[in-house]
């Protein structure tokens, strides 16, 4: 599998695209992970389920703006040289 | 007046030079430069100059000398020279802020401050980790000790210079086997490169996940994933001296050191830190799973061994 850098940077987009597409009252409600069962423990850690949907959170407010402009640089560069 | 400096090569797998353009300004006591043995560039700076005038009317033995001393003689050349050295510098102080922006050149100065001594006993241990006793870094007042006074802290020389040379010995490999080309070289790098980015990545990701507050940083987990090139090398190596079956051999002894290793020196960094954050409602899910942290980085490195070997020794 020989991997280019290129590709990497493909990987990148195509995953953080993923994540910021989630949207939170329609699917992550129905499965339970909605806004409301992140914010739990102050005290202890919280555990995994709570970390990733901060996660998930942070980088969807974060790299909202940042990936419109990457996604459309993208789109014309594949629309100039295919 | 031989005015050029040579430094010295130290270290293991000196393939190339590094040229110092100044002495780091010594902010601790653990950082010394004990590598250049020259006199330090200020004073080359006025060895260029001083020839120049006053010794440009004698007659010269040495060709090289003559032509220097008549370019310095002219005073163009001379403000030429010296608003071209200007500018340099003016270069190099914002290339430096601009990188200070986003990492400190102080924490990866700590990775390199090894010595020959260092890396001699440090690759003994990644070949044969049986026999090392203590695998705890030391601390001196709060901030780890430099590789150079202790053999467990991890650096950024050893992975650096193992991935060139592996890099060479792939072009190398594929050459003796007729299936080289320039191109096949850059593809080979980046594509180790990829990987390692991809593992930094994910140990980071899970490291998040379980909030395990460890003191370990991105570029510890750089050094740690860039060891294995190490027996890389020693595999492909005996791959192309005993051919398939030294393959193998090496292949064998080199994972089972390298997992070893790994799990013993993660094991101090992610373990003991559940005992002091625990506040006595320890869950038992918690040291399971960065059990299961540890022995899956170790079970990926054979994995990746195997995958970035195995097409160069046919």
């Amino acid at each position: 599998m020989a991997f280019t850098l290129y590709s990497l940077i493909q990987t990148a987009i195509l995953c953080t695209n993923a994540v910021a597409v989630l949207h939170e009252e329609r699917f992550l409600g129905k499965i339970g992970w909605g806004v409301d069962q992140g914010v739990g423990g102050f005290g202890d850690d919280p555990g995994v389920k709570a970390q990733i949907l901060n996660l998930v959170r942070s980088v969807r407010t974060v790299m909202r703006v940042p990936l419109i402009m990457v996604n459309s640089a993208c789109i014309v560069l594949l629309l100039l040289f295919g | 007046m031989n005015v050029t400096m040579d430094l010295p090569h130290h270290g293991y797998r000196a393939t190339k030079q590094r040229a110092r353009a100044a002495p780091p300004s010594a902010d601790s006591v653990l950082f010394d430069d004990t590598s250049s043995a020259a006199p330090p560039p200020a004073m080359n700076s006025q060895g260029y100059y001083t020839p120049g005038y006053n010794m440009g009317a004698l007659s010269n033995d040495m060709q090289g000398g003559a032509e220097v001393n008549n370019l310095f003689t002219d005073p163009m050349a001379n403000a030429a020279m010296m608003y071209g050295s200007s500018l340099a510098n003016q270069g190099k102080d914002m290339v430096n802020k601009e990188i200070s922006r986003f990492m400190s050149v102080n924490k990866l100065k700590y990775f390199f401050a090894v010595d020959t001594r260092y890396v001699m006993k440090k690759l003994m241990i990644l070949m044969f980790p049986y026999t090392h006793q203590d695998w705890e870094v030391r601390y001196h007042r709060d901030t780890p000790l430099t590789p150079r006074q202790d053999v467990n802290a991890p650096d950024l020389y050893i992975p650096t210079m193992a991935f060139i040379t592996y890099i060479l010995l792939a072009g190398m490999a594929l050459g003796i086997q007729k299936r080289f080309s320039p191109e096949v070289l850059g593809l080979c790098a980046s594509t180790a490169l990829v990987w390692i980015i991809i593992e930094v990545l994910v140990m980071l990701l899970s490291l998040y996940l379980l909030t395990v507050h460890s003191d370990l940083s991105t570029f510890d987990l750089i050094a740690y994933s860039g060891y294995k090139y190490v027996g890389m090398i020693f595999t492909v190596l005996c791959g192309l001296l005993f051919g398939s079956d030294g393959y193998f051999v090496a292949f064998a002894w080199s994972s089972c050191a390298l997992m070893f290793f790994i799990v013993r020196s993660l094991k101090m960094k992610i373990l003991p830190s559940l005992s002091s954050d625990s506040m006595g409602m320890g869950s038992s899910a918690k040291p399971q799973l960065r059990l299961y942290i540890t022995v899956a980085t170790a079970i990926f490195q054979p994995i990746i061994i195997y995958w970035l070997t195995s097409h160069l020794v046919r």
